[in-house]
């Protein structure tokens, strides 16, 4: 049983404890994260035991909910201007940090467009801090960055973010405990199984072999696919970093009452 | 190849809840119920910062197809709503009792929970208590008695109580669709 003294943790035993549950056999074609991951203090007693009940999708599972122009305002997936949500009006300067573009396109596991779709984000600032009551981190916050974001995907399920790029930071799941970069984000897909919430991460990430929810996805595959890639085409001249990231949203499809692509 | 999931984190405060989220339709009327509960656990202790979506038919067992969810209008039925646990691992729905899709079919709340600390989404769904199509559900029928009784709610004066235990004694039975 791993320490519960978080504190008392070194990165090397978290390093230690990640190579051994890498190096045990996996199912083939593991795909997901391994739900039972010590490494990962919180999810020690936050898993279930048992396996999942495989079932066939009855129809309000083939479906998944319509959201529109009523829900999201197009100027809700540019974080930069701080006008979504009315979170905060007041905002009129730039945050700081490196301006980014993140697009792509989400589609299902039939290569089908996730079209008309949400797609939510979350992310800490530029000094790795989040807008949360519960963040500890000691780096400042920016007024003019909340962080949060929205847009519906288009008819070709693609969907596009202006941000800046968020910051590492520190937690306590161990002693110098760092998590990589990344963009939190919540999709909807053709069907409520392909419902997702997931990560985006930055190439080259540094942080990468030590943090503990990254490895937890023990094939190498799965772990790049939660990585953009840098687009140099997608950069905005004198004015973005331009990034790439797909989705593909598997899961059990709508089958006999589908119409092409609504 | 599928993306796959990653925890929710401690810090989806700020952008997954929203104004109106929990409310399906609007709390006290006529023919609405709540649907609520606590979420727990392995050691029993209650989850403050857990998510609990659900997705439903409406009372005639119509897949809703009205936009709207994210600014309620408190008119048009969207059928989804969300819910983040509060101090006490509570979660609370204003909404209605679903009905059968398909004739003779056990109607239910389809189901996806997140937390910190859970790294991949779960599904599952809440059955509605004593309802005559249960005993012909073929996911009931596949489970123990005690199994089945993590998925099928319990009545109170409001409507609906449902736990969800994340592991240990009483587990709620969780699905997978592939």
């Amino acid at each position: 049983m791993p320490s519960s003294d978080a504190a008392a943790t070194t990165q090397a035993e978290i390093s230690a404890e990640i190579a051994e549950l890498a190096a045990r056999p996996q199912e083939s074609g593991q795909r997901q994260p391994l739900i039972d991951y010590p490494p990962y203090r919180s999810s020690i007693l936050r898993h279930p035991t048992k396996d999942p009940r495989h079932v066939d999708p009855e129809t309000i599972e083939r479906w998944s909910p319509c959201f529109g122009h009523r829900d999201v305002h197009r100027l809700e997936s540019d974080l930069t201007i701080g006008a979504h949500a009315g979170t905060n009006s007041a905002v009129s300067g730039e945050p700081i940090g490196e301006r980014i573009t993140v697009s792509g396109r989400i589609v299902d596991g039939e290569g089908r467009p996730v079209a008309g779709q949400l797609v939510e984000i979350w992310q800490a600032n530029a000094a790795g801090r989040y807008v949360h009551k519960n963040e500890q981190h000691p780096a400042p916050l920016d007024p003019n960055f909340v962080g949060t974001g929205r847009c519906l995907t288009g008819p070709d399920g693609s969907y596009a973010f202006t941000t800046i790029k968020p910051g590492p930071y520190p937690w306590g799941n161990h002693r110098n405990a760092w998590r990589p970069a990344h963009i939190h984000f919540s999709i909807f897909g053709n069907a409520f199984t392909q419902r997702l919430v997931t990560q985006m991460y930055f190439p080259g990430d540094p942080l990468f072999a030590l943090d503990p929810i990254y490895q937890s996805l023990t094939d190498e595959k799965a772990r790049e696919a939660l990585v953009a890639t840098y687009d140099h085409d997608l950069t905005v001249p004198d004015y973005s970093m331009g990034y790439r990231w797909d989705i593909v949203l598997t899961g059990a499809r709508r089958t006999w009452m589908e119409d092409s692509d609504d | 190849m599928g993306t796959p999931g990653q925890t929710v984190g401690p810090f989806f405060g700020q952008a997954l809840p929203y104004p109106g989220d929990s409310e399906l339709v609007p709390a006290g009327r006529a023919d609405a119920i709540r649907l609520h509960g606590y979420v727990y656990d392995g050691d029993g202790e209650p989850i403050p910062d857990a998510l609990v979506e659900i997705w439903q038919a409406d009372a005639s067992g119509t897949v809703p197809r009205e936009t709207g969810s994210l600014h309620r209008d408190g008119w048009s039925f969207t059928g989804w709503g969300r819910c983040e646990t509060d101090r006490t691992g509570h979660y609370s729905f204003s909404t209605v009792l679903p009905g059968a899709t398909e004739e003779g079919r056990a109607p239910f709340f389809a189901v996806v929970v997140f937390a910190r600390g859970l790294l991949d989404r779960l599904f599952t769904r809440i059955y509605l208590p004593d309802h005559p199509a249960n005993a012909a559900d073929p996911l009931l029928a596949s489970l123990s008695a005690d199994e089945r009784a993590t998925l099928v709610a319990e009545a109170d004066a409001q409507g609906l109580r449902f736990d969800i235990r994340l592991q240990g004694q009483g587990e709620t039975v969780f699905l997978q669709h592939d």
